[in-house]
């Protein structure tokens, strides 16, 4: 038979409470939640978003209606619970309804602070606390012009921007001569009015409230000094206070809040309480996270598992206050015994302040940048003594002199929210929830788990790092990582025994090195195909339908499914009859955006796939290629044809160099440039090769990206003639070709390989003649794939669409 | 249920995608290595990507904008992303057309 568990309140402690206890022992409790609001579990903290308009209802809730019947929570929404029989064991509700508990939960939250003021009950004088308010005060907006906000802490600066947001004059009220001034020092606080002040919003500080003026209605506010404020609304918003009223009556123990033990038990058996109705050693808290740790706590204890109570929270404040990221946490006001650490940069708005007590960090404050929040926080939690290099709390080793922070000490700093992985959107907590839940235990295991570092695996080296902090850095599998998760044998491993074994099919290669997935996947098919090509460009038939789309349609896929088409501009040097002929085609297709790219040609947005062969057959040019693993474009600048500083002709170095290098399949994209000077105009040093014309010869560069990770191209070598350029490229790409993982750009492949190594490969003649030969074989194999899909019924039907009519009798395809 | 004969299977490359529209109804079609036709509708729960485009492994197909991973079986998408598109049922017959099943309330949809 399961226990009964009631509990009264549905806000975002107590179903947070809920929710640990399901995932903890779903099977213990039928479980009853009284909420008085008629809404599900909302998230209180953005009520501002949907008071500023940014939000709907609909975006701020927390646990739809299906949560609770998925997880037959019966929720008893608009009633309220009157009284609590602690000897029946009993909850009734103004619905009438009386529901007996084995566990009863008080999760009333809090209720809004209102000021006893004479005329406190006139209509137009509201709290900001729940969504009615909301609607109250958007309703207001559309009728009246001016409110009053009473209080300058966050809720009511929150409030005063959703006013402004909703067209209305506003003016704050507060007693003390600064904004938040429990959670801001007075520099920080003084930034921030100049800011709000900036944004329209109007402050009378120092203020005490004397009487509410106006009939049925406001229509002011008069302060002690006997001032007046006219006002059609006014919204108290002086803070907050445990709802403990029930509680109270039901003959618990209630101070301020309802007082608990370090287990969350209220003075009489079997009755707890978590969140801000709660007194946990002489506090009740308002902030979420300390909320989510009392849920914890009761959650494990009602679910019969083992844990160490609650101690207390160190609360931070980190927020964004129209629009303006503020931080603080601990003891941040100067004490005497205590020395700050300062920043102040108003140029930029930047306002930085740490706190130290015997080489402690004791408290910070943070505006405008609060990027290092996570870091002082648990510098403060951690009590690590930094005498004598307090400075690196702020500046990190680096700025005190040593060297930059390592990935774990990044890790280490990060709080349990943030994102680790930018792409797909992974937090430090779903990493370490996957390692400790799922038993990931190694990179792969991990990546397949969540996506953390799928997308451009910039975060990788964070991901691992995660990783060894979690289990340990010895308990770490060390998994070996094949080519995808059809195999584990390594690009080399791969390529050799194609080479070795002559294979020239994906199917073989799958077949006899003993693929998991018998049709492989989306990685390693298209590897395989270009390894296939790169090994055996003859014998090896390419195989289109391994190729991912943009290849396979020789255009760029779009997020909406048309695609973008750029015909081959060389060198980036056009004719008028060509740019007519690509005005014409553009009218005729309708292209709905014409753009230039950033390598200096001409973009097509918006097709459709159905038009894409028709368009190219009008356009009549070369496929740019702007789509594929392959010579992408050669940039140049006018060089010595115009310009009065060019040293040789970079116009025609670049567009040699495309005529003989286009088509050409390549591990990744290669994009080529040609400056004419040393002054580099065509940006050639963050190029996969970079020409630059000096007097008298060439520099080449290799190896450098202005893309995911910017990087600087090495000097490869300096040459004399046009002719060395051209040999030297042949050579430098085919050795690309050949040692590169399919879809490493050069950047990384040289990072890997080695400067060294590459410049070894290429320094003699023979051995740069050997793969200009191969390259040589490579591309005279290749065609332009928009005049052969034009010539080819077959691949071009495949660009149509087959249509029915449905309801006619087997209806005609195609 | 309805039964609408799409083409012929000459007109399916294998292991790669093609598109059939009918009203507002849009499929994606493949041809499996095993010569079977696979239908499912042609929008990637994710961010309604064109399957009809993406790379297909046995009866797997990856999204090409993301790469989440749909059985055309069933239409669900394989872990870790969560998600289903409809899939139909399609059979070729012994001349090689290819015959698609729409349901009722589909062809309601489409006409």
């Amino acid at each position: 038979m399961k226990r009964k568990l009631v509990m009264i309140g549905n806000g975002m402690a107590g179903v947070s409470f809920v929710e640990q206890l399901l995932k903890l022992n779903p099977g213990r409790y039928d479980v009853s939640i009284i909420g008085a609001e008629p809404h599900p579990n909302y998230n209180r903290i953005m009520l501002s978003s949907v008071l500023a308009g940014e939000a709907g209802m609909k975006d701020i809730i927390l646990n739809d209606w299906d949560w609770y019947r998925d997880n037959g929570i019966a929720l008893l929404a608009g009633q309220e619970a009157v009284a609590v029989d602690a000897a029946a064991r009993t909850v009734s509700t103004n619905g009438g309804e009386t529901l007996p508990y084995d566990e009863l939960v008080f999760a009333t939250g809090s209720l809004p602070f209102m000021l006893p003021l004479p005329g406190a009950d006139k209509e137009g004088v509201i709290a900001f606390r729940d969504i009615k308010d909301c609607e109250t005060m958007i309703e207001t907006a559309e009728r009246y012009r001016k409110a009053v906000v009473i209080g300058g802490g966050l809720l009511g600066l929150e409030a005063a921007r959703g006013l402004i947001n909703l067209g209305m004059e506003v003016g704050v009220v507060h007693n003390s001569p600064y904004l938040m001034n429990r959670q801001l020092d007075e520099t920080a606080s003084r930034m921030l009015q100049a800011e709000l002040e900036r944004q329209g919003m109007k402050f009378l500080l120092g203020k005490q409230s004397d009487f509410i003026t106006g009939e049925e209605r406001v229509t002011g506010l008069t302060f002690k000094d006997g001032s007046h404020e006219a006002a059609d609304l006014i919204v108290m918003a002086v803070g907050i206070r445990p709802n403990a009223r029930l509680a109270k009556n039901s003959g618990l123990v209630v101070n301020d809040g309802i007082v608990v033990d370090d287990y969350m038990a209220a003075s009489l058996p079997n009755i707890h309480a978590v969140g801000e109705c709660a007194e946990h050693r002489g506090v009740s808290y308002g902030l979420v996270a300390p909320l989510y740790e009392q849920g914890a706590v009761l959650a494990r204890k009602l679910a019969g598992a083992d844990g160490d109570g609650y101690q207390g929270s160190v609360v931070s404040t980190k927020l964004k206050v129209s629009g303006v990221h503020v931080f603080s946490a601990g003891r941040f006001a100067d004490e005497p015994g205590t020395k700050a650490l300062r920043v102040q940069d108003d140029l930029d708005g930047i306002y930085k302040k740490v706190v130290f007590e015997n080489g402690k960090v004791v408290g910070a404050v943070l505006f405008g940048d609060t990027g290092d929040s996570s870091k002082l926080f648990s510098a403060i939690r951690g009590g690590k003594d930094y005498t004598g290099i307090e400075k690196e709390v702020l500046f990190g080793p680096s700025g005190a002199g040593g060297k930059a922070e390592s990935a774990t000490d990044l890790v280490a700093a990060m709080s349990g929210d943030e994102i680790v992985c930018g792409c797909n959107g992974v937090t430090k907590d779903t990493l370490v929830g996957a390692i400790a839940e799922k038993g990931c235990a190694s990179l792969p295991e991990l990546k397949a788990c969540t996506k953390a570092s799928a997308g451009c695996g910039g975060c990788k080296p964070l991901v691992e790092a995660v990783l060894s902090a979690t289990l340990g850095a010895d308990r770490v599998a060390a998994v070996k990582e094949g080519i995808c998760g059809c195999t584990p044998l390594s690009r080399d491993e791969v390529v050799g025994a194609i080479r070795q074994m002559h294979l020239t099919t994906s199917k073989e290669v799958m077949h006899v090195l003993a693929w998991r997935n018998t049709e492989g996947c989306s990685k390693c098919r298209p590897a395989l195909n270009y390894y296939l090509g790169m090994a055996f460009p003859e014998e090896h038939e390419d195989e289109r339908e391994s190729r991912f789309v943009n290849e396979r349609n020789h255009a760029n896929i779009q997020k909406d499914g048309t695609y973008s088409v750029v015909p081959r501009i060389y060198g980036g040097v056009t004719t008028p009859e060509d740019l007519m002929k690509i005005a014409t085609v553009a009218e005729k297709y309708r292209v709905p955006l014409v753009k230039f790219t950033g390598g200096q040609r001409i973009d097509l947005l918006g097709v459709k796939k159905e038009d894409l062969p028709g368009m190219w057959k009008d356009l009549d040019m070369p496929s740019g290629y702007a789509y594929g693993k392959s010579l992408r474009t050669v940039k140049t600048c006018v060089g010595n044809t115009f310009c009065r500083f060019g040293t040789q002709d970079a116009i025609k170095m670049g567009v040699d160099l495309e005529k003989k290098f286009e088509r050409l399949n390549t591990p990744h994209k290669v994009k080529l440039a040609v400056s004419g000077c040393p002054r580099n105009c065509a940006e050639a040093t963050i190029k996969d090769l970079g020409v630059v014309a000096i007097d008298g010869g060439w520099e080449l560069y290799a190896a450098g990206n202005g893309g995911t990770r910017v990087r600087a191209a090495d000097l490869l070598t300096k040459v004399k003639t046009e002719e060395e350029v051209l040999a030297w490229t042949g050579a430098y790409l085919q050795y690309y070709r050949e040692t590169a993982n399919y879809m490493e750009r050069t950047s990384e492949w040289s990072l890997r390989v080695g400067l060294e190594t590459i410049k070894r490969a290429l320094e003699k003649p023979e051995d740069r003649d050997a793969l200009n030969a191969r390259i040589d074989k490579a591309l005279e194999l290749t065609q332009d794939p928009w005049k052969q899909i034009i010539e080819n019924d077959d691949l071009r039907g495949a660009f149509g669409v087959m249509t029915a009519t449905v309801g006619a009798q087997a209806a005609d395809g195609k | 249920m309805n039964r609408v004969v799409v083409g012929h299977i000459s007109e399916f490359p294998a292991r790669s995608g093609r598109v059939f529209r009918a009203g507002t109804l849009e499929l994606a079609m493949f041809r499996l290595s095993d010569g079977t036709v696979k239908a499912v509708e042609n929008r990637c729960p994710h961010k309604q990507g064109r399957l009809s485009e993406g790379i297909v492994c046995d009866h797997h197909v990856y999204c090409p904008l993301h790469d989440w991973k749909i059985d055309l079986h069933d239409g669900r998408v394989q872990a870790p992303d969560e998600g289903c598109v409809d899939a139909y049922p399609v059979e070729v017959d012994e001349a090689g057309n290819v015959i698609l099943f729409l349901k009722d309330e589909v062809e309601a949809k489409v006409s």
